[in-house]
């Protein structure tokens, strides 16, 4: 095969190439294929809820409160003889429902504040570059606390301030992608034939920032669902009556619960930990597979 | 130095104004207020809250309070607690401490033992002990302080009584000498400083064993090698000390999230600082000492940027910090 037709063949067949060999890739790192089959599950949990609970989540059995796990309450039931395996299993929707919605709302913002900043430049790029600083600076957790108990602690209100205080990384990282996409040729030449900026920014710069735009909204979704469950634990994120994941390890605040009763505490911790450790191998599989300068085996 | 030190200075000030303005107007543009907080409904008598709005002064315009705020606080009142009447610079003064304390115990611990466990990653690229320790460090930054506070108060607390389980002192005994006295503190540290530290060791030492490969591949450290230097003083003097440099970023970087974690392991651990506080004042809705409680905050972010940069030019000496001054 002489050169030219290698190049026309490679050109011909990069963009099914290029898809395939990300999943091809993906699937070599075997940590996130765990971490991607775990999620799999906690999603299953989540949509399928009134079937994997079994039981009632906010039933009242009070003949059987702060139960010992047994046959028919697998993990026990609360204060007020709620079933804790349903409650985990429902709390799985909200826990995981807040860390995507957050997650999404964060970077959103992150990548038209990065967008503008690379593209706009000048005065445009300062301005916001500082106020990007500025909200770095913020002692984000001091001011979830006050944001969540002031503005009141609907699942709504903590997505949108977990996603509100959250953005700044990954409008620094976009900035950064734009400012190197920027100088390439096909840009230059997108602007030579008289496309304008918004034009120029949309179709040819943003779909350069999306691998790194993924795997940073893929990490944050871990972020924030730690964020919520710190919140809830403190009794100061989601609301009681909801459960959460961070909620249903509130009681572990008594040392008698803490010692005694650990089923009520323990499950939904490991399902934090085992969630946003699954995020993060699929996170970092992401990056792996996306960016074609790391070796895979 | 001291231009250089003048100018970030200068620089910290706009950046604390705008912080105090958007917690001032967060506070403020929430429902409900302290006398909401104060008055118990049911012995409720009509009027008496805008009474009392009016005498703390809650019934001005919001931009009025805040320009009343700055005032005072220039002149180094930061106002008296709405729900304990005490002066709050007196209150964040009592809690300064403590936190200081926790933060920069654990910060140490974290920046040690994550730099020296990264870099020794790094010389053994591929080896058991590198693949457990970076799935060690993805548990680390995954398991939430508060959980893992649980597991270690319930193990080393709860079922092995070796540590107290809260506060930062033995109240109930009287120490005669500074060194039992020590010993005891010391010994109402460890849970909650270790806990503050796990998540940012095991990030340090992502950090840190990235940084020393990338070192480690480059032309100046193969020169050295080939000058015939032993590969000890290759990696303290050549390699370490230039992977360092993201290091000190990278903890900066951090030091908002952690002064953040640190009001959760406070919490828990009944440990006597300024996130314990922030947790009280925010359900009293105190708002001065959350005020106070964000100014001071603030400048302990800031003071660390600060000291951060400085720590950056005596790691890097091409940055001539005089010169930029």
């Amino acid at each position: 095969m002489s050169t030219a037709d290698a190049v026309a063949v490679g050109v011909a067949e990069a963009p099914r190439r290029a898809h395939m060999s990300i999943w091809w890739r993906f699937r070599r790192h075997r940590l996130a294929l765990f971490g991607f089959v775990v999620l799999g599950v906690f999603a299953f949990m989540a949509v399928a809820a009134p079937i994997v609970a079994v039981q009632d989540a906010f039933e009242v059995d009070l003949k059987n409160i702060k139960a010992a796990p047994t046959f028919s309450h697998v993990l026990g039931t609360d204060a007020a003889g709620r079933d804790l395996w349903a409650r985990l299993v429902y709390a799985s929707r909200v826990s995981l429902a807040v860390g995507l919605v957050a997650a999404l709302i964060a970077s959103a913002i992150g990548t038209v504040v990065g967008v503008v900043s690379g593209y706009a430049g000048g005065w445009v790029d300062n301005l916001l570059m500082r106020i990007t600083e500025l909200v770095m600076t913020l002692p984000t957790f001091f001011l979830l606390i006050v944001a969540a108990s002031l503005f009141g602690r609907s699942v709504i209100n903590i997505m949108l301030i977990i996603g509100l205080l959250g953005w700044t990384g990954k409008a620094r990282l976009v900035r950064g992608q734009v400012l190197s996409i920027k100088e390439l040729d096909y840009v230059t030449a997108a602007r030579a034939i008289g496309a304008g900026a918004r034009r120029i920014s949309i179709v040819h710069i943003f779909p350069g920032t999306v691998p790194y735009v993924v795997v940073s909204a893929t990490l944050t979704v871990g972020g924030a669902i730690l964020s919520e469950a710190g919140l809830s634990f403190l009794g100061l994120g989601v609301q009681f009556t909801t459960p959460t994941w961070g909620n249903l390890m509130n009681a572990a605040q008594s040392l008698y619960v803490l010692k005694h009763q650990p089923w009520v505490w323990l499950p939904p911790g490991l399902a934090i930990g085992m969630t946003v450790l699954s995020v993060n191998f699929v996170g970092d599989g992401l990056r792996d597979a996306l960016d074609p300068r790391t070796k895979i085996d | 130095m001291s231009n250089y030190m003048i100018r970030r200075l200068l620089v910290a000030i706009p950046l604390l104004l705008a912080i105090t303005i958007m917690t001032f107007t967060f506070i403020n543009l929430a429902p409900g207020d302290p006398v909401d907080a104060l008055i118990d409904p049911e012995f409720f008598v009509a009027g008496a809250g805008d009474a009392l709005r009016a005498r703390m002064g809650l019934d001005k315009p919001v931009h009025v309070r805040y320009l009343i705020w700055l005032r005072e606080m220039l002149t180094g009142n930061f106002g008296y607690s709405y729900q304990f009447g005490v002066p709050v610079l007196s209150m964040i003064k009592d809690r300064m401490i403590p936190t200081l304390e926790l933060t920069v115990v654990s910060l140490v611990a974290a920046t040690v033992f994550g730099t020296a466990l990264g870099v020794v990653q790094a010389l053994r690229q591929y080896s058991i002990f590198d693949y457990s320790l970076s799935v060690g460090a993805l548990f680390g930054i995954s398991i939430p302080a508060f959980f893992f506070a649980l597991l270690v108060l319930y193990v080393f607390v709860a079922v092995l009584g070796w540590f107290p389980s809260y506060g930062m002192q033995n109240y109930a005994e009287r120490f005669d000498s500074w060194w039992p006295k020590f010993i005891d503190h010391a010994h109402h540290l460890i849970l909650p400083a270790s806990v503050v530290a796990v998540e940012s060791l095991a990030g340090n030492m992502r950090y840190a064993r990235t940084a020393m490969l990338e070192v480690m591949r480059s032309d100046y450290v193969r020169t050295a090698q080939a000058k015939g230097l032993s590969q000890w003083i290759v990696i303290t003097r050549h390699a370490f000390r230039n992977a360092l440099l993201p290091l000190v970023t990278v903890t900066t970087l951090r030091l908002p999230s952690l002064i953040g974690g640190i009001i959760i392991i406070e919490q828990m651990f009944a440990w006597p600082g300024m996130g314990q506080l922030s947790i009280t004042a925010v359900g009293n809705r105190d708002y001065t000492v959350l005020m106070g409680l964000a100014f001071f905050t603030a400048v302990l972010v800031l003071g660390a940027n600060l000291l951060a940069d400085l720590l950056y030019a005596v790691a890097d000496p091409r940055i001539r910090v005089d010169e930029q001054g």
